[in-house]
């Protein structure tokens, strides 16, 4: 095993699946020549060549609308969005196309397209770098979301999202795509969309979260060590949601804090509250908490700190729970 | 209704043929000198401090400089500016200070404006989206019977993108008083034209949309300024839009995060920068005897000292207020805004 950024580890499962499979292709802005701008394409023009990974004009509805095309001829696009905020064009072809062409063809085609994108804030990055869309995806009907928050899982969570025969949308934590290096297996890695991952485990309070926010949870455990056991559920995969996983960990602790970035209403963490509420209200000691961004729109770098979640909002919310 | 067959690619040109513009005096001359000065100032300062970790990831335009300032000076006061990110600085030649805009790279709120104080509209992010913006503020001042016109500046690699279609056939339609400016640097990050467009010009694009394209070269900043002004013109006389396609060269990065060096020709990189607009500019000055040592080195000295002021006043700032995070997002804020929130 070979130690990996998770972005290298993006990189890493694009090679991978492009040799494996003859009928993948990678397309997106500046994903050829310049091997993308956070160099996630890299080498995969030289190694598969332009027709495999295919510098596309400046349009992402027109990326993914021709995507849709490309799946009825025959072939599997992986198509990068450049960053979050600049997806949203692909939005019109996702909502109306995308998610529906396959029952409106009576389950008789396949769309295994894949929609790839490094999302999130923290980055000192100016206006709309900073976005977390998942929302907007996981609202869309026929469409599957995945978002890794560790490098073997970017390779094996995209490996599964390019093998599923639905469309998937993974979004890449880009705060952490140089975060820190960790082990991801070589050659093939499937890591299955639907499982999510105990990242830690605890018995007082569970903290649900995905992407960044991990390792935002993992720190805010460390905090309370001493205070309270605490489990962190790396959820991995929005649709299919592992449900079991989150209720058996509720069951356990009885305590759920849900932390995200995006703003609060109508966020994945209400889904998550509201599936709680629906199959877990006897097994809770206390009202589900959600650590989110707020209802604005994502803000100055300067103070951006303050509008994502922080370890510190996050243990307070646990705090708050364990003393309810 | 179209003026420009496909053919007619020749680029305007007012420098290289040695012309004159009418109309332009010798004041208005060095005018357009200070402008571009101050653009040029502005630009290589900025990548200074941003590798003095004064600034953040910054969007370089250097030899952007003659469309922005020839296009600008062509307008009147009351007609509105629509810059992309590459013209995040063109307000400072409607009187923005320097400081605003450093502050707008230093992820600051002090780098928000009011658009309708200088009629500057926030700088674009997205590519292409505000294009509509401008094509509807230039059909509402036409009906308010206003004779305002707007100018959206965008990029080559925009004019692939849905938002400018639309853009431009609205203001067609609605025969907006509108310029189109397209700056043709040739990339859009590394994505080079031929891999944008299999159009011959960009230009020719006004032609489906009914509307007059001319071609200029986009280091000339007379010609840039001239073919504005005849858009100005024919825009105020309820001509509708125009679409410009200034052609010139990114001989620079993209941004400051950007490594050309995997995509670029760095041969042609250096042509193109011994070619740059400026330096073009002012040796067709000297020629004509409008500058001389002395002119030249107060203007550069002024730029210089605006830079300098500025950035000492946008430092001199205090660190944002992070209650700022809820402001101004809503004229009426929503109850429960702040849930959360540990301020
Ligand atoms: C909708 C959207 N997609 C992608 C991006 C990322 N991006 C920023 S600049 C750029 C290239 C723009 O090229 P061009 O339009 O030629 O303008 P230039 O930067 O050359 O001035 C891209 C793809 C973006 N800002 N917005
Ligand atoms: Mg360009």
């Amino acid at each position: 095993m070979a130690e990996k950024f998770l972005v290298e580890a993006v990189n890493d499962a694009l090679h991978v699946e492009l040799a494996r499979d003859e009928t993948l292709m990678v397309m997106g802005e500046d994903v050829g020549r310049a091997g993308g701008v956070f160099r996630a394409t890299a080498g995969l023009r030289e190694r598969f060549g332009e027709n495999r990974c295919v510098d596309t004009p400046l349009a992402e509805a027109g990326i993914l609308g021709s995507a849709i095309g490309l799946c009825m001829a025959g072939w599997r696009p992986v198509c990068e969005m450049q960053y979050d905020a600049f997806s949203y064009p692909c939005l019109d072809q996702l909502i109306t196309h995308v998610g529906r062409y396959r029952w409106r063809t009576g389950g008789k085609m396949e769309f295994p397209l894949v929609v790839r994108m490094p999302y999130g804030g923290g980055v000192r990055a100016p206006e709309l770098h900073d976005d977390s869309p998942e929302a907007y995806y996981v609202h869309t009907p026929g469409v599957k979301v995945a978002i890794p928050s560790t490098p073997a899982d970017a390779k094996g969570l995209l490996a599964a999202a390019i093998r599923d025969p639905d469309p998937v949308v993974v979004l890449e934590p880009k705060l952490i795509y140089r975060g820190e290096k960790q082990e991801v297996p070589e050659g093939e890695h499937v890591v299955p969309l639907g499982q999510a991952r105990l990242a830690r485990e605890g018995t007082d309070v569970t903290l649900v979260a995905y992407g960044a926010m991990v390792r935002v949870c993992e720190r805010a455990a460390d905090e309370l060590e001493g205070a309270a056991s605490v489990e962190v559920l790396d959820l991995r995969s929005l649709r299919p949601l592992d449900e079991d996983a989150l209720l058996a960990s509720a069951a356990k602790t009885g305590r759920v804090v849900v932390v995200q970035e995006a703003p609060r209403t109508a966020g994945f963490g209400a889904e998550i509250a509201a599936i709680l509420a629906e199959k877990a209200i006897l097994d809770l000691h206390g009202p589900v908490l959600r650590v989110t961004g707020f209802d604005v729109p994502y803000p100055y770098w300067k103070i951006e700190d303050r509008y994502m979640p922080s370890v510190e909002r996050v243990v307070g919310a646990a705090r708050k729970l364990l003393e309810f | 209704m179209a003026r420009v067959a496909s053919e007619e690619h020749e680029l305007r040109r007012v420098i290289d043929e040695d012309r004159e513009v009418d109309g332009l005096g010798a004041d208005d001359l060095l005018a357009i000198y200070r402008s571009l000065i101050l653009l040029r100032t502005y630009d290589e300062r900025s990548v200074v401090y941003h590798r003095q970790g004064r600034i953040g990831t910054y969007a370089i335009f250097w030899n952007h400089e003659a469309m922005q300032a020839g296009s600008v000076h062509a307008l009147a006061d009351e007609d509105w500016i629509f810059p992309s990110y590459r013209e995040s600085a063109i307000g400072l030649l409607r009187g923005i200070p320097a400081s605003t805009v450093l502050h707008w790279w230093r992820g600051h709120p002090a780098g928000w404006w009011n658009p309708a104080e200088h009629r500057v509209a926030s700088i674009c992010v997205p590519i292409g989206t505000h294009v509509p913006h401008a094509a509807g503020l230039a059909w509402g001042e036409k009906l308010k019977g206003s004779s305002a016109v707007a100018i959206a500046y965008f990029g080559d690699g925009a004019t692939s993108e849905g938002a400018f279609h639309e853009g431009a056939n609205f203001a067609a339609v609605m025969q907006a008083p509108l310029i189109l400016f397209c700056n043709n640097n040739q990339w859009a990050i590394s994505t080079p034209l031929e891999a944008q467009t299999r159009a011959e010009a960009l230009s020719d694009k006004a032609v489906g949309y009914g509307m007059p394209g001319v071609r200029v070269d986009g280091g000339d900043v007379l010609a840039v300024y001239e073919a504005t002004r005849e858009a100005v013109e024919r825009g105020r006389a309820g001509g509708g839009p125009t679409f410009i396609e200034a052609v010139s060269y990114r001989a620079a990065p993209h941004a400051t995060a950007d490594d050309p060096r995997v995509y670029i020709d760095l041969d042609r990189v250096e042509e193109e920068k011994r070619n740059e607009c400026v330096g073009r500019y002012e040796a067709y000055l000297r020629r004509l005897g409008v500058l001389d040592d002395a002119t030249a080195e107060e203007i550069k000295n002024d730029a210089l000292e605006t830079m300098r002021r500025g950035i000492a006043a946008a430092e001199a700032e205090p660190e944002p207020d992070p209650e700022l995070v809820f402001d101004n997002a809503y004229v009426l804020p929503p109850p429960g805004l702040r849930e959360g929130w540990d301020g």
